[in-house]
């Protein structure tokens, strides 16, 4: 079997796949989109039809692969007979609808659009149906209700659309969340996550204490999808839906989710009292309750909705049960309700398409204008009465039959009394579809001429009925797939037979007499129509919206309460939270006794820490003057350096001066632009809070500093001590990590750094072009400019400086892998090089003399350090693996070439291109706010003999 | 020596969560540094203090070294933190421009109310 298993990943994907054609094909016609539509469904069913011999034989098709199996998710997938059953419907409705709505759908609608959604629809249930992993189940089962809710909302621009899409979204979705609870405790009981596992393990679950909790959360996914009271609202709402759309999910596929999903769990949750009574009870008032509104709806489609919650209520019933045979049942009604339901739905949509109208008040006398669509709606009305000879009659047959028989509380009668009043609703409704539209006088007030579609719209319908028929007839035609599709819910080996025949059973008369009282109903139904529409009933809609709103503005009024715009107080928030978290861990934890020693502090150290000590504090109460706030800020990045050098952390304080470096000059220049003071407007109270808060986050981050300081800890850098010299080539530790361990980090790391960088250049842009612009230029900074702004002592020295520092940036650079230095500092160092450059020597002047863009820079960066990467995949080796080798060039001593060195380059040039676009855009907002530009080095030349004391003005 | 670690990123924490709790942006934005400092302290410190021990290998053998996982993430750290910082001056002084107010806090409520009474 393993051969053919890996098809299961191809029929799975299939869909999604053929998804993206329909939206490039519509360039091509119309046909071309249906046909690239109808391909990959085509395709899919075939392969599924090559499966099929061995399902049929009772074997499982099993494919398995790996996706996070420490979370227990794989994408396994598997199909034994409901599988086959379900996938063969989804895809075969599939076509036929393919082929419907390429004639249903208007010239004006998208239609790329529709058979991208359908496609994405399809690929959702699939998945769904052959999935062996309950996660995966999970995921595909969300699937279906946002593709759902894209097809129901397809018509965009129809109000009902939306919100009828939206409700069914709303339901689906939050049933689809609370199964998801439910799986997951399912699988924690199962121990596995796996379907044939948990299948496997039903008795254990049911003896679970948790055994109900996940019963009535998986059952609320179930009911939600398939509409079951209390939750049959969202369907009717959902047939503002193109007819194409109401055909595909609620005949073969969205609201039969919910039934699989109970078909499926049956041996793992089915033959308790409390699936029993939950089930089985739920499926008979929805039955009941959805025939007898069916009845009384005008709108075809909304009777055919109804119909529907009431055909799946009957199938809730059936696997409520718990027995094998209505397990039999339920499956062949499955079947049943598929073909004639579809059929149904195509014949509403051709009739609303041919005369404008779904107002069965409005229709009649169409048997001599639509004749072919007369005949077709007819069998299938009829076969959903359950009338002899066509299929609806076996299944339903089968059903009173297991009613006859079912106590419920005790009661004899409960269950076959209901379940045969549910059948006689069910002939009446049906009975009306064909007399109300079909029967009676031909009208002269159709809203359009009526006549029957072309061929290709009454094709699909027209074969559905061929199967009521032959099924109805020859009811062994299904037997096959029925009994493995049984077999594989009860997980039993069952033989059914399925016959037209049963003899004089109690299931007989019960039939008679619904059939015979849904005649009658009929004949009687226009006076009992006025009583029902001037009974009060409560109109789900509006219970819906009134919740919905309810919820809306409690959301509303918490997120004001918390979220008011005020960044101070949601920053509080989190700090005390934080605090109160860290305080609960703290008392929480146990703590071990000390283990290490206190190492000594030399007085130098100590009066660095003094130095941090006073400046932070200084900068906290005196951070009003920004100016000395930022010469404060740097004493400290100053002193926690040297605190780094000290530690034995030299890459750490090369990195914390130079970046601090930089820091300090990009807030330099953006002080220029902002205020120099920050107004003293803080009450003492709130600066009084404020402080007790900081105080205490204070005291206990360095209470847990302390407290872990204290203490040993296991760390896996032996390996990376051990492995660094042998396998990356390199006894600057650290740098190692950086560029070969943990490369693929600093790759993150610097496309971050490069994002930074461009996004400030864009945001430099957006804010020149907007109304910043004009307060820039009209703001008079002449308060903040120097006379002498290019000093000649600065630009004789940094022109002295620059090649030493670009000399200093490539050796620390070289000598990055074996001592410390590497990419990033030398990046920094490089970066103030240039910078140094720009305050002495001018903007414009050295920018003429600038090669390279900065974008670029971050480019070549990114790409040279992928490609590094990618580089190892040639050599069959992971992303990232680092080789190196020693040279010896006979002037020069033996030096090491790595490839991490390479990959250091790309980190290089990224920070060096990162932090030049920033300084660079920041200087640009300078420049646009009036700053002028020097030509030459100096304002002036000092050279030259100038008479004015002013100087040369450029 | 551990105490002397240890307060100072007591003490830098406590600065920085003051400043950010200030009312303009440019403060915020010296609190975050001050934040960044602390955290990156924090982090290299859980490799546990050392002196003398740099993590580059010595030719001759035997030696012992310090922890240099955390130093290698403080590194690149104290880059994006610089990368970050940049992107928020200029979030910062945008809004300044736009606006004509460095106020960081908007809309209704405590507050804002009350930095409304006090601000320009």
């Amino acid at each position: 079997m393993g051969g053919q298993s890996h098809l299961l990943f191809v029929i799975a994907a299939l869909p999604f796949v053929g998804a993206l054609l329909p939206g490039l094909m519509i360039r091509a016609g119309r046909n071309a989109c249906a046909t690239f539509t109808a391909m990959p469904t085509a395709l899919a069913l075939v392969i599924l039809l090559l499966l099929a011999p061995s399902v049929m034989r009772g074997e499982v098709v099993q494919a398995e692969i790996e996706w996070l199996p420490q979370l227990g998710l794989s994408a396994s997938f598997f199909l034994d007979g409901l599988g086959l059953l379900f996938a063969g419907m989804i895809l075969g409705v599939g076509l036929l609808i393919t082929l419907y709505a390429r004639f249903y759908l208007s010239g004006d609608d998208p239609m790329g659009q529709f058979f991208t959604y359908l496609l994405l629809f399809q690929g959702a249930m699939l998945g769904i149906v052959i999935s062996d992993n309950i996660l995966l189940l999970l995921i595909f089962w969300e699937l279906t209700s946002l593709s759902s809710f894209l097809l129901i909302g397809y018509w965009k621009h129809l109000p009902e659309g939306r919100q009828g899409a939206r409700m069914a979204l709303a339901v689906t979705g939050s049933g689809g969340l609370a199964m998801i609870a439910g799986m997951l405790i399912l699988g924690s009981i199962a121990g596995s996550y796996n379907l044939t596992d948990i299948l496997q393990a039903g008795d254990a679950i049911r003896a679970s204490e948790w055994y109900i909790p996940a019963l009535i959360l998986i059952l609320i996914g179930a009911f939600t999808k398939s509409a079951q009271f209390p939750f049959h609202f969202w369907l009717p709402h959902a047939m503002a839906a193109p007819t194409p759309v109401s055909a595909y999910l609620h005949s073969a596929t969205m609201v039969k989710a919910g039934v699989f999903l109970m078909a499926r769990m049956w041996p793992a949750l089915a033959g308790t009292d409390a699936w029993f009574y939950i089930v089985a009870t739920t499926g008979l008032v929805t039955m009941v309750l959805g025939a007898l509104i069916a009845l009384f709806k005008d709108d075809l489609k909304a009777l055919l909705a109804f119909s529907t919650v009431s055909h799946l209520g009957l199938l809730t019933m059936l696997l409520g049960f718990g027995t094998e045979a209505a397990a039999v049942a339920a499956v062949f009604h499955i079947i049943n309700h598929l073909t004639f339901k579809a059929a149904l739905f195509m014949t509403a949509g051709i009739v609303d398409h041919e005369t404008h109208t779904r107002d069965i008040k409005r229709l009649g006398g169409l048997r001599t204008l639509m004749p072919v669509t007369f005949v077709i709606g007819t069998i299938a009305a009829l076969s959903m009465a359950g009338l002899p000879f066509f299929n609806g009659f076996l299944s339903k047959e089968m059903m009173l039959e297991e009613a006859s028989h079912t106590d419920w509380l005790g009661s004899h009668y409960a269950v076959p009394v209901l379940a045969t009043f549910g059948a006689l609703l069910s002939v009446a409704y049906s009975f009306r579809f064909v007399a109300h539209v079909f029967l009676g006088p031909v009208r002269d007030d159709y809203p359009s001429k009526p006549h029957d579609p072309p061929f290709g719209m009454w094709a699909a319908p027209a074969l559905l009925v061929v199967l009521v028929i032959a099924i109805g007839v020859m009811p062994v035609l299904a037997e096959t797939l029925v009994t493995v599709a049984a077999s594989a819910v009860t997980g039993a080996d069952l033989h059914p037979h399925l016959k037209i025949w049963h003899g004089f059973t109690p299931a007989l008369y019960m039939s008679v007499f619904a059939i015979a009282g849904g005649a009658v109903l009929l004949l009687a139904h226009g006076p009992l129509d006025r009583i029902w529409a001037a009974a009060p009933r409560p109109e789900a809609k509006t219970i819906f919206d009134w919740i919905v709103k309810t919820f809306a503005t409690a959301a509303r009024a918490v997120t004001e309460l918390s979220h008011n715009g005020a960044i101070s107080r949601y920053l509080a928030i989190f700090v005390i939270a934080s605090i109160a978290l860290g305080a609960a861990a703290f008392a929480g934890g146990g703590l071990g006794p000390t283990t290490r020693e206190l190492l000594p502090v030399p007085p130098v150290i100590l009066i660095g820490w003094v130095m941090l000590v006073v400046a932070t504090v200084l900068v906290a109460v005196t951070h009003h003057h920004r100016f000395r706030a930022l010469v404060l800020i740097g004493i400290i990045g100053l002193s926690i350096s040297a605190g780094f050098a000290y530690l034995s952390a030299p890459d750490l304080a090369l990195t914390q001066i130079s970046v601090e470096t930089v820091t300090i000059m990009l807030l330099l220049l953006a002080l220029h632009f902002l205020p120099k003071e920050s107004p003293r407007e803080s009450p003492i109270a709130l600066k009084v809070r404020d402080a007790a808060i900081a105080i205490t986050a204070g005291a206990g981050v360095a209470g847990l500093a302390y407290t872990f300081l204290l203490r040993d800890v296991g760390t896996i850098s032996d390996y990376h001590l051990a492995n660094s010299y042998e396998g990356g080539g390199g006894t600057n530790v650290v740098n190692v990590i950086l560029v070969d361990f943990r490369g693929y980090d600093t790759y993150g790391e610097i496309i971050v750094l490069g994002i930074a960088g461009l996004t400030i250049y864009a945001l430099m842009h957006a804010l020149l072009d907007g109304p910043a612009a004009r307060r820039l230029k009209n703001t008079d900074y002449s308060q903040d400019r120097s006379r002498d702004r290019h000093p000649l002592m600065m630009v004789v020295v940094t022109r002295v400086l620059m090649p030493i520092a670009v000399l200093v940036g490539i050796y620390i650079f070289l000598r990055g892998h074996n001592q410390p230095g590497g990419g990033f500092v030398a990046g920094l160092v490089i970066a103030i090089a240039l910078l140094m450059q720009y305050m002495a020597s001018g903007f414009a002047w050295t920018q003429a003399r600038k090669r390279i863009e900065y974008h670029t820079m971050i480019g070549f960066g990114v790409i040279i350090a992928g490609l590094t990467g990618v580089g190892s995949w040639l050599f069959a080796r992971p992303f990232l693996t680092s080789s190196y080798t020693y040279v010896h060039l006979p002037p020069i001593e033996e030096f090491e070439l790595a490839t991490a060195m390479l990959f250091d380059l790309g980190v290089f040039l990224t920070v060096l291109g990162a932090v030049m676009l920033m300084l660079y855009s920041f200087s640009r907002i300078a420049r646009f706010a009036g700053e002028t530009v020097n030509v030459e080095p100096m304002d002036y030349d000092p050279g030259e003999h100038v008479d004015d004391d002013n100087g040369k003005e450029n | 020596m551990e105490l002397i670690v240890a307060s100072s990123v007591g003490v830098l924490t406590a600065g920085g969560v003051y400043l950010i709790l200030r009312l303009r942006s440019f403060p915020v934005i010296l609190g975050l540094a001050l934040l960044s400092y602390a955290v990156n302290v924090f982090l290299f410190a859980s490799g546990r203090l050392a002196i003398d021990m740099s993590p580059i290998l010595s030719k001759y053998g035997g030696a012992t070294y310090t922890d240099p996982l955390p130093q290698a993430l403080v590194l690149t750290a104290i880059v994006i933190s610089f990368g970050m910082t940049a992107v928020l001056v200029l979030i910062g002084l945008g809004a300044y421009l736009e606006a004509g107010s460095d106020k960081i806090n908007v809309g209704s409520g405590g507050e804002a109310d009350r930095d409304g009474e006090g601000g320009s």
